[in-house]
């Protein structure tokens, strides 16, 4: 039986912050009498997270789900409830605790700007207490997984977004972490720059069984990597539970562009009861539901003259936008 | 905490910092410049100082130059380690790179006290040591071993007293997000240790000793050197330093709670 490896009961995080009029009087007055109240960004949130899953974390700006994956890390402390990560309550920041995790940010980088990443990679090898040898074998097999070669000999600010982003994986992996948290990890990158760290991610968990709780708003990311998915509103879970049921559940229906021979066919097929989202000459669209979509299809070209068809599945964006404003989900 | 893994990082932390800084030539040229005219201009200011009455606090220029040149060694100290490194940690903490640092296994404060090294302080710490042999040799300070353990016990602590301090006002970032200013006062207050604690008033004597024991930092050793140095004021700064090293120890662990890292 595959073990949880994080484990959240219960938890919450208040912030205390201070809020501005605007215009110079508010200055002012924020200056020497500063209104500050007490937030609560995480309400009571539980869930576990089993050994070699890829979790997915979504939520609109300012949902918290980058304040949870740094309560996960123990960067941030948790203002009530508890969380076990590997068996390590993760705000003591244990040193073993801390050679099994790694947290990769897509808007941050931890390697030195002036010189080539290798030499962070080096540096980073000496904290977790690597050897040259070790590091050596472990820089060579990442860098043939993330596909980068000469980039690690030129230095960090010559690099495009996407070849620091590789290096930037490259010097948090070097210790083997068994979890990772990526927030963003994917942030600025073009199409192919975004497909080659997911292609990455997916081998890295498959070789390694790693862990991995991902925060994006690159819906491709989250579809291509995570079975599972939290949905954080206000600070709140609204759903948990596998991706595939949460889109059925957001779009039960299917957009079918149906081309018919002639303007006639159209207009029989529009008053046939299908439910009709529009129609323009001989062409029209309908709405069917997912459940029904053979039975209906079979029905379609057996009664009617059809030239072609096409069955559109509802953008990901818009279905997930949706996850992003509701509160509940009750699947 | 093993001592071997603590050495080995520290190498490269030398090796990455220096490799860094060399990649600006001119910049390192230009701070070699800057600290050697620095140090003429101190002289030559001092010099001024002293040109109507030959004594300032009971002290003669040839005796208050083992304080500039004490000073110019821990300038030296300053512009190497603190000022490279803990200035960096108000800009850690502002923009949450600081996230990085507590996630490695490693003590935090040791990975952001000494990161950074810039090298161009070495050349001000060897013009001080310069200084330093060349007063030894004018005002006939005879070297023998219970002189240099004193020398080397009082300097010490001085650094450790100096780092503190500054420690101490970096963490209150996680707090105020920006101290700055708070810095830059010390830096400026740091220009007092060119001077004798006993040219001050009896107020200002107690103030930059008990509250902001700058004088303390430049003073005490330099009395060692002239050998005016009375037992309980030694052990006074030894007292000192370890308070405030095992204070900002405390701090930085306190105030590592209240670290709400930046928003993304």
């Amino acid at each position: 039986m595959v073990q949880n490896i994080i484990d959240v009961r219960n938890l919450s995080k208040s912030f205390d912050i201070s809020s501005k009029e605007p215009g110079l009087k508010g200055t002012i007055k924020h200056f020497f009498r500063r209104q500050t109240k007490s937030l609560k960004v995480i309400k009571d949130i539980s869930f576990e997270i089993k050994e070699g899953e890829i979790v997915g974390f979504l939520g609109a700006n300012g949902a918290g789900k980058t304040t949870i994956l740094k309560m996960l890390c123990g960067l941030i402390y948790p203002s009530e409830g508890s969380i076990l990560v590997s068996g390590y309550l993760p705000f003591r920041r244990k040193e073993n605790f801390l050679k099994n995790i790694t947290l990769i940010m897509g808007q941050k980088q931890q390697l030195i700007w002036d010189l080539p990443p290798i030499e962070s990679f080096y540096l980073n090898a000496s904290i977790y207490d690597l050897d040259k040898f070790e590091a050596k074998k472990r820089i060579k097999k990442l860098s043939e997984m993330l596909e980068i070669d000469e980039e690690l000999f030129i230095p960090v600010r010559k690099l495009s977004l996407g070849q620091r982003m590789k290096s930037e994986l490259l010097a948090a992996l070097i210790h083997q972490p068994n979890i990772l948290f990526l927030d963003e990890p994917t942030l600025g990158l073009d199409i192919n720059a975004q497909r080659n760290l997911r292609k990455f991610l997916q081998k890295y968990n498959e070789e390694t069984n790693a862990t991995i709780c991902l925060t994006s708003h690159y819906m491709k990311d989250i579809t291509s990597l995570c079975k599972r998915v939290i949905c954080v509103h206000e600070g709140a879970i609204s759903y948990d539970g596998k991706l595939d049921l949460l889109l059925k559940k957001l779009s039960p229906v299917k957009e079918i562009l149906i081309v018919c021979r002639s303007e006639e066919d159209a207009i029989k097929l529009e008053n046939s009861g299908f439910s009709v989202k529009n129609k323009i000459k001989n062409e029209i669209t309908i709405k069917i539901e997912n459940n029904s979509i053979t039975s209906s299809l079979k029905t379609i070209l057996n009664n009617f003259d059809i030239e072609d068809l096409f069955i559109n599945e509802p953008p990901i964006d818009e279905v997930i936008g949706k996850v992003l404003i509701k509160k509940d989900y009750d699947i | 905490m093993s001592l071997r893994k603590y050495l080995k990082v520290y190498k490269k932390f030398l090796h990455t910092s220096l490799a860094s800084e060399l990649e600006y030539k001119t910049n390192i040229l230009v701070d070699l410049i800057t600290a050697i005219l620095s140090l003429v201009g101190s002289i030559f200011l001092l010099s001024i100082f002293f040109q109507n009455s030959g004594y300032i606090g009971g002290w003669k220029f040839e005796q208050a130059l083992i304080i500039q040149a004490i000073y110019t060694i821990l300038n030296g100290i300053t512009n190497t380690w603190f000022n490279p490194n803990l200035t960096e940690i108000v800009k850690h903490i502002r923009e949450g790179t600081l996230d990085f640092v507590l996630l490695k296994p490693i003590d935090s404060q040791f990975f952001i006290s000494l990161k950074k090294i810039n090298p161009s302080g070495f050349l001000e710490i060897m013009l001080g040591f310069l200084l330093l042999f060349f007063c030894i040799r004018i005002n006939q300070i005879n070297l023998n071993l219970s002189f240099l353990t004193l020398s080397l016990i009082t300097i010490s602590c001085s650094i450790c007293i100096l780092y503190s301090l500054w420690f101490f006002i970096s963490t209150t970032t996680i707090w105020f997000v920006k101290t700055w200013n708070a810095i830059e006062v010390l830096r400026s207050f740091l220009y007092i240790g060119r001077f004798p604690l006993s040219s001050f008033s009896f107020s200002l004597r107690i103030f930059f000793s008990v509250f902001i024991p700058i004088a303390f930092i430049t003073t005490i050793p330099s009395e060692v050197f002239l050998g005016l140095s009375v037992f309980w004021k030694i052990l006074l700064e030894i007292i000192v330093a370890t308070i405030f090293l095992i204070n900002s120890r405390k701090f930085w662990l306190f105030a590592l709670k209240f670290y709400s890292s930046a928003s993304s």
